[in-house]
């Protein structure tokens, strides 16, 4: 009988591993990442192809050096925040300040809470805004987008036959009057398609991945404080729609704020934490001196989630 | 497809019932049985045999030790080899009397054969009494005795007896053989506990995915004319056969935590035991058959099969009959692979309760290594009694009893979903049962203590 293993039930365990999550957020970032190599062609495969491998670089050594344990790499998260940390970076970004950008999303703000599962805040969003506020010139050397909701859309065949002759001068140019739901050049890689983003979305809500509430509490807290101030208090206010479009906010709330580990647990307090977010956002965007506030209000509010977490529990069987 | 089941959390393993179409086949009798003293919940039976006495088949070998007891009988006819200590299938002592098999005898009054007996006695007590000596007991997992289950303390009603036919744990198929050949058997079975209870509804919950046995009930309660019986199918998922999902699913009511299913109105039996119920009550026969399945995914299709076994055959032995044990097989499981038991022992043997020999590869079954915990909450949501199992871990881990206990890990059933789902492959439930065993043993004293306090301030007065 000794070759038999026996441990408690269960027995099975289903397919579903961190690896096999960590690898469908991957597949989910694809569409968005083509839209964005496409439009900005080898300098954002360097940005990402950088981040990535500066991400698992750091990791790699961390755990196999610093505290000498098996290393972690393999369960892709690493790659995952190398890809959103890149989603999150201007295109023209130097390879160096990529590196420092990784090198503080996973040294500092993942690994010394203790690795994957421990840290407080999204590690590619605290290596962000680190850059943001360290080299404000280089992560703001792009221009506000502008031009939406123009004239006439640039059709599907038409921008990917412009990128395969190479012209991508003029096609940036052109691109500007592409409604900003589908393409949205000046931004960072993730800023791009809000399209591609939502598509993405929805593959990890088929594989039931994340659930959606987070992220509808941030863009029905966005669209509505929006709707508001502009219809009622001030015109010069933007808009609802406008505001859920534009800067990183799908990004944001469909992959930022629905990371597992920085956001609640619970429906519930997903809810709560989704429209803190949306508050934040548009208090930042109307009120704040950044333009953008997507980053700092995820930051802000997984300071939020142990609370949260504490607070809101789910219904138990037979129990008021 | 029906949409009726539990409403809190549950999964959705693969159901890999390749066993459904074999036949039940009956195991012939082994030259030596030993059958345990603790077949079923509460205190082990006490032998009433000596050594070197002739016992015939279905004749009493040991009494009940206490009102959660039962009586056992055996299964064979035969010398009383001894009577003494031997390993069960976790290879914990218990008391077994060994039988020399001699012969089929069987006891006088028991009747055998097929014919199906629809009349079914009026007399409530002596139908209660007829079950009790029969030594029948739930055999859907807790075994426990289905006299005192059946006789609910005054001022308790029954409104709705369930038959639990989900079979929802994968790869059994000995549930669903039975529901398919002994259709009718199950029904005139369901209708006895039915008239004990004082004629309450009965319904029998069948999943999905077993069409043809809710065809059967279906046209078999026609054909009997029972009337307040009918088959709810239910929408296939992990755990619906545990008997609180099943209330749930059934009649929209929750037990209250700590409460039993007749606080709402429910007694919920197995199809095996409205089965045991049938033969102890129309057949004279006591508990000492029943059904199991011999399957897992490392079996060719020629080494699936469904036994009749009869109470006290070793499992080495009934593994033999059926072919051995596969070569790939890395463990070996008697129940289901959700909630069975890791067998360490194959001199175990068989008893009323058993339903299955599993044998699981290693790529199905062995443990990936504890990764860390990304706070998915997929345990929280799988969790069919709203737990969560990422809370109590971490709670268990720091022994905080107080908060243990205020997050309800007394309530855990054990199902496993927490660990089936858990993406860092952590053993949620090894941790929640320690801690559940721990919060209750702390409950229990607590309660003692009171009664204790309670009673020596009446004596004072």
């Amino acid at each position: 009988m000794d070759k038999y293993l026996v441990s408690p039930s269960p027995h099975v365990h289903s397919a579903v591993s961190t690896k096999t999550i960590m690898r469908d957020v991957i597949i989910a970032l694809i569409p968005a990442l083509l839209v964005s190599v496409a439009v900005y062609g080898w300098a954002e495969i360097m940005v990402l192809l950088v981040s990535v491998l500066s991400c698992v670089l750091v990791e790699f050594v961390i755990t196999k050096y610093l505290l000498k344990k098996p290393s972690t790499i393999g369960d892709l998260s690493a790659v995952v925040t190398g890809i959103l940390l890149a989603m999150n970076l201007p295109y023209t970004t130097p390879w160096w300040v990529v590196f420092i950008g990784a090198l503080i999303a996973i040294g500092v703000a993942k690994m010394t809470f203790g690795g994957l599962g421990q840290n407080v805040f999204n590690p590619a969003l605290v290596g962000r805004v680190f850059l943001l506020v360290s080299f404000p010139a280089v992560m703001t050397h792009w221009e506000i987008p502008q031009g939406f909701f123009g004239a006439d859309a640039v059709t599907g065949a038409t921008l990917l036959g412009r990128v395969a002759e190479g012209d991508s001068a003029s096609f940036v140019e052109n691109l500007e009057v592409v409604p900003t739901f589908i393409m949205n050049v000046g931004g960072s890689a993730g800023e791009v398609s809000a399209l591609a983003l939502i598509l993405g979305f929805c593959y990890l809500l088929i594989r039931r991945v994340i659930k959606p509430w987070i992220t509808l509490s941030i863009f029905a807290t966005v669209g509505l404080i929006g709707m508001v101030f502009h219809e009622f208090i001030d015109p010069a206010f933007t808009g609802g729609i406008f505001n859920i479009l534009s800067g990183g906010l799908v990004l944001g709330a469909c992959f930022m704020a629905t990371d597992y580990v920085t956001s609640p647990m619970s429906t519930k307090g997903g809810i709560i934490y989704g429209i803190g977010i949306g508050f934040l956002v548009m208090m930042i965007r109307y009120f704040g001196s950044y333009p953008e506030g997507v980053s700092f209000a995820i930051l802000i509010m997984n300071m939020t989630v142990p609370l949260l977490n504490k607070w809101c529990h789910q219904k138990k069987y037979g129990r008021d | 497809m029906s949409k009726t089941t539990f409403s809190l959390g549950g999964v959705h393993p693969s159901d890999v019932k390749i066993a459904r179409e074999k036949a039940i086949e009956v195991l012939p009798l082994p030259q030596t049985v030993y059958i345990s003293m603790a077949q079923h919940l509460g205190a082990p039976a006490t032998p009433c045999v000596a050594v070197g006495d002739q016992v015939k088949a279905g004749q009493v070998i040991a009494e009940p030790s206490g009102f959660i007891s039962a009586f056992v009988h055996s299964s064979v006819s035969g010398t009383v080899k001894s009577i003494g200590a031997r390993k069960d299938l976790s290879g914990k002592d218990m008391t077994h009397i060994e039988i020399a098999v001699e012969g089929d005898e069987w006891v006088e009054g028991v009747d055998l054969s097929d014919t199906l007996v629809t009349d079914i006695p009026q007399d409530k007590a002596a139908v209660l009494e007829k079950i009790k000596a029969c030594g029948v007991v739930g055999l859907g997992g807790a075994t426990f005795p289905t006299h005192v289950k059946l006789n609910p303390a005054p001022g308790s009603k029954a409104e709705c007896l369930i038959i639990n036919a989900a079979e929802c744990e994968p790869y059994l198929t000995c549930d669903y053989r039975i529901m398919l050949e002994k259709t009718k058997e199950i029904l005139v079975g369901a209708a006895i506990m039915q008239m004990v209870l004082g004629g309450c509804k009965t319904v029998i919950g069948v999943e999905d995915n077993k069409p043809e046995a809710i065809a059967a009930f279906k046209s078999a309660i026609k054909e009997l004319g029972y009337q307040g019986m009918e088959v709810l199918p239910l929408k296939k998922k992990y755990p619906q056969g545990g008997e609180k999902q099943l209330i749930d699913a059934v009649m929209k009511r929750q037990v209250k935590s700590g409460g039993l299913p007749i606080s709402v109105g429910a007694v919920v039996q197995n199809v095996a035991t409205a089965l045991a119920v049938y033969e102890a009550v129309q057949k004279n026969k006591p508990l000492v058959t029943n059904t199991m399945t011999v399957t897992g995914d490392c079996l060719p299709e020629s080494g699936l099969h469904n036994y009749l076994f009869r109470i006290g055959m070793p499992l080495s032995y009934i593994a033999e009959y059926a072919g051995g044990i596969p070569s790939d097989a890395a463990k070996i499981i008697s129940g289901g692979p959700m909630m069975g038991k890791a067998i360490s022992n194959m001199d175990a043997c068989t008893v009323k309760g058993s339903s299955s020999l599993l044998y699981l590869s290693e790529k199905t079954t062995k443990r990936q290594s504890e990764g860390s915990c990304i706070r998915c909450g997929k345990c929280a949501d799988a969790c069919p009694m709203g737990l969560e199992p990422f809370l109590l871990n971490r709670l268990y881990k720091v022994s905080d009893m107080d908060a243990l206990e205020q997050n309800a890990v007394q309530d855990c059933i054990e199902c496993g979903c927490c660990l089936y789902s858990c993406p860092a492959f952590i053993p949620l439930l090894d941790y929640i049962r320690q801690a559940k065993g721990q919060v209750m043993g702390i409950m229990r004293a607590r309660a003692a203590a009171a009664k204790a306090a309670a009673e020596s301030k009446t004596e004072n007065k």
